[in-house]
């Protein structure tokens, strides 16, 4: 979600940094070091103990066969071979980014569309946002199961389908059906939330812009698309990074709407609904292959870190005076935007 | 609700200003997005207070009936709520308690001490910010077994009690809000480290804190593949899984389900509504800053 980093803050910090040295460093030498320690050490405590070994250890488990019970088994690579070979697998992740593509693209036009109307609006601004923004914090356990009931054979959606004398669709039983579904709910979830960050973002443009456009007689499209999209771009780009991340990490849609009994999921018919985290839930903990499941996290992570690095591409691509940006090239430019 | 923000005022002169019709059209679709964004909320209402044959009728009713309480009573019949309420509760209060505590101490130092190596350890936390979770579910489930908190709310609470995001977040507030000549005034008087913490930062970040905690207790109270994952008895769960156990074990019986999802979902509504204000403007300067 949002993340606060201006590493663009900290050469100012630098500056000041000797003058307070010189007025902290007189009692206590080396030991007037040790509170600010403690003080950092939870966070590096609970990382090494809660993030670097579970990382490290998955490597190493992705090497092994293993029931979670039994003895592990060293394998080397063939997880990896049997999971490159595994249709289900790639099925998964041709789902993924189906579902990726279908809800992204759509959900922030649509947020970029709604933050220019929000921001040409006067009244009611603060009840507009908090109307757009409580579809992003109530469970999405619960409104799955809203939306699968709008979404099944005789439910809400087919119901005004049929209302406007069409037919009605397998939401929930055809490929693109379960496809559509599945997007359309994390659109409605991530929209508002979208829109608000690019609010947010309109709002720091200067005013004289938007004047200037008008002077010139662009009307309301050009000035959205030649005036508000350059300027946005860094916030397009969090938008694009983070929905690619969360867009990859699908899991709860599809488990709640086709979770049965013990078995686990398959997805729903045909597997449409079947993503890569659910596989790799369901390979895991449901069918105890812990080796295959850490397999399959590691290419998850691969394929997330390659396309952030493509979406910064894309998406800072045509910034003629910045080199390639590196993430700190990127977040210093951020940083330099924001007057920091 | 009304959270006015002051530079919308101004700015919002510059475009869609044109005619009264552009100004119209501007607030039905406005609108229209209000309408589709809290109508599951109405259905699930609608839903929760009809009868499970309801749902199957032809043309569908779209008004709230009569059954809202005889639903929620048989869900109180049928899955131990209370109990998972309670777990989640538990979970997301201290939870959130701790990230606030331990990230706003880390902060602190960040911000406002010199010690070896801080950049690097300042590096290490932007980095841990970029693991997807995902990539450690698998071994953090065994750590948890090992550790025998498989199945405890230990596994919920303890190793997200201090975040990258919080304290990034803490650090950039504490910059730019917290005087050092204040600080300096503290030691004076002889104050430590962790009394100037206690008295001088800490009531200083009470806005900063507010949205953090917002943010944090949402995010415990709706978390669902890791509970899912880490809770292996069903008897002792959180919300979340509560409702997708009875989703998966009744859903044929819609209005019990229902009902079911309308009383995990408003506990949190009210949250946010009452921090509402706050926690959107800050999301937004968040977000805009990186």
């Amino acid at each position: 979600m949002a993340t606060v980093l201006d590493p663009a803050g900290a050469p100012a910090a630098d500056e000041r940094r000797p003058d307070r040295r010189s007025r902290s460093t007189a009692p206590g030498g080396r030991r007037r070091h040790v509170p600010p320690l403690l003080a950092i050490s939870p966070f590096y405590v609970l990382f090494a103990v809660f993030g670097v070994f579970p990382v490290v250890f998955s490597l190493y488990l992705s090497f092994q066969d293993w029931d979670g019970i039994g003895d592990m088994r060293f394998v080397g690579l063939q997880q990896y071979g049997w999971l490159l070979q595994d249709s289900v697998f790639w099925h998964s992740v041709l789902n993924t980014f189906e579902i990726w593509f279908l809800s992204t693209v759509p959900m922030l036009f649509l947020a970029l569309v709604l933050a220019f109307l929000l921001h040409s609006q006067v009244r009611f601004t603060g009840a507009y946002r908090v109307a757009y923004f409580i579809p992003n914090v109530t469970s999405m356990v619960a409104m799955t199961i809203v939306f699968g009931s709008v979404f099944a054979q005789s439910g809400l959606a087919n119901s005004a389908l049929r209302a406007i004398g069409l037919d009605g669709i397998g939401w929930l039983s055809s490929e693109w059906g379960i496809k559509s579904s599945v997007s359309i709910m994390i659109i409605w979830r991530w929209v508002g939330y979208n829109a608000l960050i690019f609010l947010a973002g309109l709002q720091a443009i200067p005013t004289e812009h938007f004047e200037a456009a008008r002077v010139d007689g662009a009307n309301s499209w050009q000035t959205l698309f030649r005036v508000v999209v350059p300027q946005l771009r860094p916030v397009i780009l969090f938008a694009a990074v983070t929905s690619t991340i969360n867009g990859l990490q699908i899991f709860t849609e599809s488990q709640v709407l086709f979770q049965s009994t013990d078995v686990g999921t398959t997805g729903g018919p045909g597997q449409e609904g079947m993503t890569i985290v659910l596989y790799l839930w369901q390979k895991a903990f449901k069918e105890h292959q812990f080796g295959y499941g850490a397999a399959m996290g590691w290419l998850l992570f691969a394929i997330i870190a390659v396309f952030t690095i493509i979406n910064w591409r894309l998406v800072s691509g045509s910034d003629r005076d910045d080199r390639r940006p590196g993430l700190a090239g990127l977040l210093r430019r951020k940083g330099a935007r924001n007057g920091r | 609700m009304a959270a006015e923000d002051r530079t919308t005022g101004s700015a919002g002169l510059a475009i869609g200003s044109g005619s009264r019709l552009t100004r119209i059209c501007v607030r039905v679709v406005l609108l229209f997005g209000v309408l589709i964004s809290l109508f599951p909320f109405y259905w699930l209402v609608v839903l929760a207070s009809g009868t499970t044959q309801d749902i199957y009728r032809y043309p569908p009713k779209l008004v709230p009936g009569p059954h809202l309480l005889d639903n929620m009573g048989r869900v109180l019949d049928t899955v131990d709520f209370f109990g998972s309420l309670f777990n989640t509760v538990v979970v997301a209060v201290l939870g959130t308690l701790l990230v606030l505590f331990f990230d706003s101490l880390a902060a602190f130092a960040f911000a406002k001490y010199e010690f070896p190596a801080k950049k690097l350890l300042f590096g290490m936390l932007l980095v841990t910010y970029m693991i997807p979770a995902q990539l450690s579910l698998v071994p953090q489930f065994v750590t948890m077994a090992e550790f025998g908190w498989a199945g405890s709310l230990n596994a919920l609470i303890i190793p997200s009690a201090a975040n990258a995001f919080g304290i990034f977040w803490m650090r950039q507030y504490a910059q730019n809000s917290l005087p050092d000549e204040l600080l300096d005034a503290g030691r004076i008087d002889g104050a430590g480290f962790f009394r100037l913490y206690w008295t001088v930062a800490l009531p200083l970040f009470r806005p900063a804190l507010a949205f953090l905690g917002i943010f944090t207790f949402i995010g415990l109270w709706n978390d669902y593949i890791w509970p899912l994952v880490v809770l292996i008895d069903p008897e002792r769960v959180t919300l979340q899984v509560a409702l997708a156990n009875l989703n998966t074990l009744y859903n044929t019986d819609y209005s019990l389900v229902m009902a079911g999802s309308l009383m995990s979902v408003v506990p949190l509504i009210i949250v946010f509504l009452l921090g509402a204000r706050h926690f959107l403007r800050d999301l937004a300067a968040g977000a805009t800053k990186m």
